[in-house]
């Protein structure tokens, strides 16, 4: 009987089984004997120097036994480093552990409250007096009233440079040209599970473990190693369950370092929790930028040349993946279109808000936003159907791979690897029913205005250098798989496990996977730039690909002939004369073999969106109608857990466009931390979505084919819904140029719209 | 101060000395060591925490410890067996209403207590009761399709 392989199938995820009888463990679930419980004093004051803390009075509070500013941390304070794309101009600019000098956002850490109970330490909180000599708080990008930096003459942190061809002569001999300023609202992944850790230090051993690693527990495991003055192996982080990640949870945050240093203080195991209004504060939030965008095209619509000048708010300081999104907003404005001459500048300009990290499709959700609604404008100018305007300039097949545009400082060579970028295109307006429709676009029906809009674009996944995956065969003859990727919630577990049982023929019962242990493998780099399918499988097929060799060797032995006499079949090793020896039967020898799969090209998942939806002029209230996503994932490995990554990454996409909005204050208050007054999406907003993937183009980069994904639903979410608005607003003028599109939003650039036409009218007459 | 408190958590009668400001879900994570019950926000929207308290779902986050006194409390765990998922967990999985999983005893809790009451609701009904639990990561779909997967099971 042949085998049917387990990738391609939509297997029940084996983690649902624990999950869904409350089983899960996640960091407030862990208990040990003698837990003290930390709480954190926070800034409530934006910007401002800091006079001095005074902490004598929650010293005095029952079951406190550990108060720490920063004057009490070894010096000089430590600060959280850069993870990725690290540069020394960067140096200056990260967040102290406590703050010491000065605060630079409401809700950055002053002290922290080590107390027998959640309860005491919080009580002690109240008792901390922070005299803070305020300072003007910046809350844009074009603000240098007041600076954060004394080192620096501007709040620009740092200017991202991006080419691609020749722009000379390209703008001032076109056809047309058009030039437009947007907004992105600040906004971010939200976990529902907040951060938490809790440390232990061994004295004994001089070690610390520490639980509630997500994401990159390597890295942290490296960072942590650093801060507390210890080798890497005298650190262990222990990942559990995680109740979402979405790129913000996870990093290195200060909480990261103060656990587990006054866990050693103490010699006590340490807990803390965040909760939900510090999540909203302090958590890394996202997007936030402000862009010119500038275009230059033939009159028939084909793009001779961009520019854009982007300015995004990074916050208050650089952290670990602060750099990712300055980087890619440059990088992806082309997205899949065929643009001959780019030229770029992206400034991350520090504010007095949260800083920033990365979220679901970072850079990515704002650079299309910027692309896809000018593209819209352009057509109108033009007077060329959009689908016709994007038909035009998408990279046709011949045209791949098709190079990024150069970045610097920190350059890094990359290409669009494969796709059928119209095809997809095509299924999508077949699937929206597009030309059906078009007589609704701009009609007012029964008081709502039908709208309809369609949006390209490309995601990028697999993120190097590496993964790590162990194969043990184990004494009963089941295989055992530790890796270094990192499960968020993704179900990482299923689809890891479907391919191994595949690479060695087994089924999934004979299999045991492991990972969320820094102790599991040599190395490993976590689950971020949705790597971890495409990373995690590959390192998994080339340790399987050896074990077998291994096992192969092992039987030839036991039945006395030679490797090349035996063939390996379902968990069997069969010789040439019809004699055979089961794995159990090998199973004490102890093989194993851990392997690293290394890339330097990444992959590139595509796809186009449409929406179909209404606007009411009455409230401003954006109802989407039908939503269509269609993306080629180049391989699909388990297609239950691809849709519910699609749906999923939708929905955020629309919340962060039509609900979602960290909002400041002038003098830099957050005024949405609760989850009362920052909106996410219930299930009674969005019921229309759907998701479809194809499998039209694998990626010619790795063995497995598989394209990262789980990013793309998420990514031209915005620019979608901003088009589909236009279009149906179009008889009143309304062009929405800045995000969100909340209804009061929606409703006052009806009523501004309306205005200016009866001025305009009235200055006529 | 500590006040005493006692009631019947999934079929068990338990008893605690408690501070009159423990929530009742945090009285049910730490003094019972039931962590299936989870806590997502601390002022009763995203419903992560709740359980059921004689038969209606309570946001044990908004609840204190010491109004449960004789009452009868079920978390997921008292939802759950060893041995097989129930009608509504097997639901879940099917239709992977889940994938973080932080949400997911809330949102079973919920729905259990719903069904039982309502087990013919129309998928509109189903979306409006689900309204009141947050789910980061599902957007909603698989959610609703494994609640109303589950109807029958709830039918007399």
């Amino acid at each position: 009987m042949v085998r049917t392989p387990l990738i391609g199938q939509p297997i029940e995820r084996i983690e649902d089984l624990r999950l869904l009888r409350g089983k899960g463990c996640y960091v407030d679930d862990i208990q040990r004997p003698g837990l003290l419980h930390a709480a954190i004093s926070r800034s409530s004051i934006a910007h401002g120097i800091i006079k001095s803390i005074d902490v004598s009075a929650a010293k005095e509070v029952d079951g406190v036994h550990l108060v720490l500013t920063a004057k009490d941390l070894p010096q000089p304070t430590p600060t959280v480093p850069i993870r990725l794309f690290p540069n020394e101009k960067m140096i200056p600019l990260c967040q102290p552990v406590l703050a010491e000098k000065k605060v630079r956002y409401v809700g950055e850490p002053l002290a922290i409250v080590i107390a027998e109970t959640p309860a005491s330490a919080e009580d002690a909180l109240e008792l901390i007096y922070a005299d803070i000599e305020q300072l003007e708080a910046i809350s844009t990008t074009d603000d240098n009233r007041a600076l954060l930096f004394d080192n620096l003459d501007t709040n620009c942190g740092l200017v991202y440079y991006f080419k691609k061809g020749d722009m000379t002569g390209i703008f001032e001999s076109a056809d047309y040209t058009r030039s437009e300023k947007f907004h992105v609202h600040r906004h971010t992944g939200v976990t529902m599970e907040t951060r938490g850790v809790v440390s232990e230090w061994d004295a004994e051993k001089g070690k610390i473990t520490s639980w509630g690693a997500v994401k990159v527990p390597f890295a942290n495991r490296r960072i942590l190693a650093s801060l507390m003055n210890l080798r890497e192996e005298s650190v262990e982080m222990i990942e559990g369950d995680a109740g979402g990640s979405f790129g913000v949870r996870g990093e290195f945050f200060p909480e990261d370092f103060l656990v587990p240093h006054c866990a050693r203080i103490l010699n006590r195991p340490v807990k803390w929790i965040e909760d939900r209004r510090e999540h909203l504060l302090a958590v890394s939030h996202a997007r936030d930028a402000d862009c010119v965008l500038e275009i230059a095209c033939r009159k028939d619509g084909r793009i001779l040349g961009m520019r854009a000048d982007i300015k995004t708010n990074v916050g208050a300081y650089f952290r670990p993946t602060t750099a990712i999104t300055p980087r890619n907003l440059g990088q992806f404005v082309l997205g899949p279109y065929r643009v001959p001459g780019y030229e770029a500048s992206v400034s991350a300009m520090h504010s007095n808000k949260s800083p920033s990290g990365t979220y679901r499709g970072p850079g990515r959700y704002e650079a299309d936003f910027f692309r896809e609604r000018l593209f819209d404008l352009v057509a109108k100018d033009l007077n060329i159907d959009r689908v016709e305007f994007r038909r035009r300039n998408l990279l046709r097949e011949d045209e791949l791979p098709c190079a990024f545009p150069s970045v610097e400082p920190n350059p890094v060579l990359t290409e669009l690897d494969s796709g059928a970028y119209e095809e997809v295109l095509d299924i999508c307006l077949k699937e929206v029913k597009w030309d059906e429709k078009q007589h609704l676009q701009g009609q007012l029906v029964d008081g709502l205005y039908h709208g309809l809009a369609i949006a390209c674009f490309v995601e990028g996944g697999a993120a190097g250098p590496r993964e790590n995956a162990k194969v043990v065969l184990e004494s009963d003859g089941t295989v055992s798989i530790y890796v270094g990727s990192s499960a968020v919630g993704q179900g990482l577990q299923t689809i890891l496990m479907q391919i191994a049982a595949d690479e060695l023929e087994l089924p999934l019962e004979k299999l045991r996977l492991f990972h969320g242990s820094t102790t599991y493998v040599k190395e490993g780099f976590g689950s971020f730039h949705s790597r971890s399918t495409v990373m995690g499988g590959n390192a998994i097929m080339l340790a399987a690909t050896e074990l077998k060799r291994q096992i192969l060797e092992a039987a030839a032995e036991i039945m006395q002939c030679s490797a090349n006499e035996v063939t390996y079949q379902d968990g069997i090793v069969i010789a040439e004369n019809g004699s055979s020896v089961a794995l159990e039967a090998i199973a004490d020898r102890k093989l194993s073999y851990e392997a690293s799969f290394a890339n330097t090209k990444h992959t590139y998942t595509y796809g186009s969106h449409a929406v179909h939806l209404t606007v009411d002029p009455e409230t401003g209230r954006v109802t989407i109608l039908d939503y269509i996503a269609v993306e080629d994932a180049g391989r699909i490995i388990n297609p239950l857990t691809l849709h519910g990554q699609g749906i999923g990454a939708i929905v955020q996409g629309l919340g962060g466009t039509l609900l979602e909005n960290l909002v400041y204050g002038e003098d830099g208050q957050m005024l949405s931390a609760s989850l009362a007054d920052y909106l996410l999406p219930l299930a009674t907003d969005f019921p229309n979505i759907r998701s479809i993937s194809v499998e039209l183009r694998r990626s010619p980069n790795h063995p497995l084919g598989a394209k990262g994904a789980g990013e793309g639903g998420t990514i031209p979410a915005g620019g979608l819904i901003a088009n589909a608005v236009a279009a149906a607003l179009e008889s009143l003028g309304v062009q929405p140029l800045q995000l969100p599109l909340t209804p009061d939003r929606v409703w006052l650039m009806i009523q501004d719209a309306e205005l200016a036409r009866s001025t305009a009218a009235a200055s006529v007459a | 101060m500590v006040m005493q408190v006692t009631f019947n958590l999934n079929g068990k009668q338990v008893s605690a000395s408690v501070e009159p400001r423990l929530t009742l879900g945090d009285c049910i994570r730490h003094t019972f060591a039931q962590t299936g019950t989870h806590i997502g926000c601390e002022h009763g929207v995203c419903g992560a925490c709740t359980v059921i308290v004689d038969g209606d779902p309570v946001r044990s986050c908004l609840m204190l410890a010491v109004q449960a006194e004789g009452s009868e409390v079920t978390t997921v765990e008292g939802l759950s067996n060893d041995e097989y998922l129930t009608p509504l967990q097997q639901s879940f999985r099917t239709h992977h209403a889940l994938q973080c999983g932080f949400c997911t005893p809330g949102f079973i809790t919920t729905a259990h207590a719903f069904l039982t009451k309502e087990p013919d609701a129309t998928e509109e009904r189903v979306r409006e009761v689900l309204s009141g639990n947050v789910c980061r990561c599902t957007g909603y779909l698989g959610i609703v399709e494994a609640v109303l997967a589950a109807q029958p099971a709830y039918r007399k």
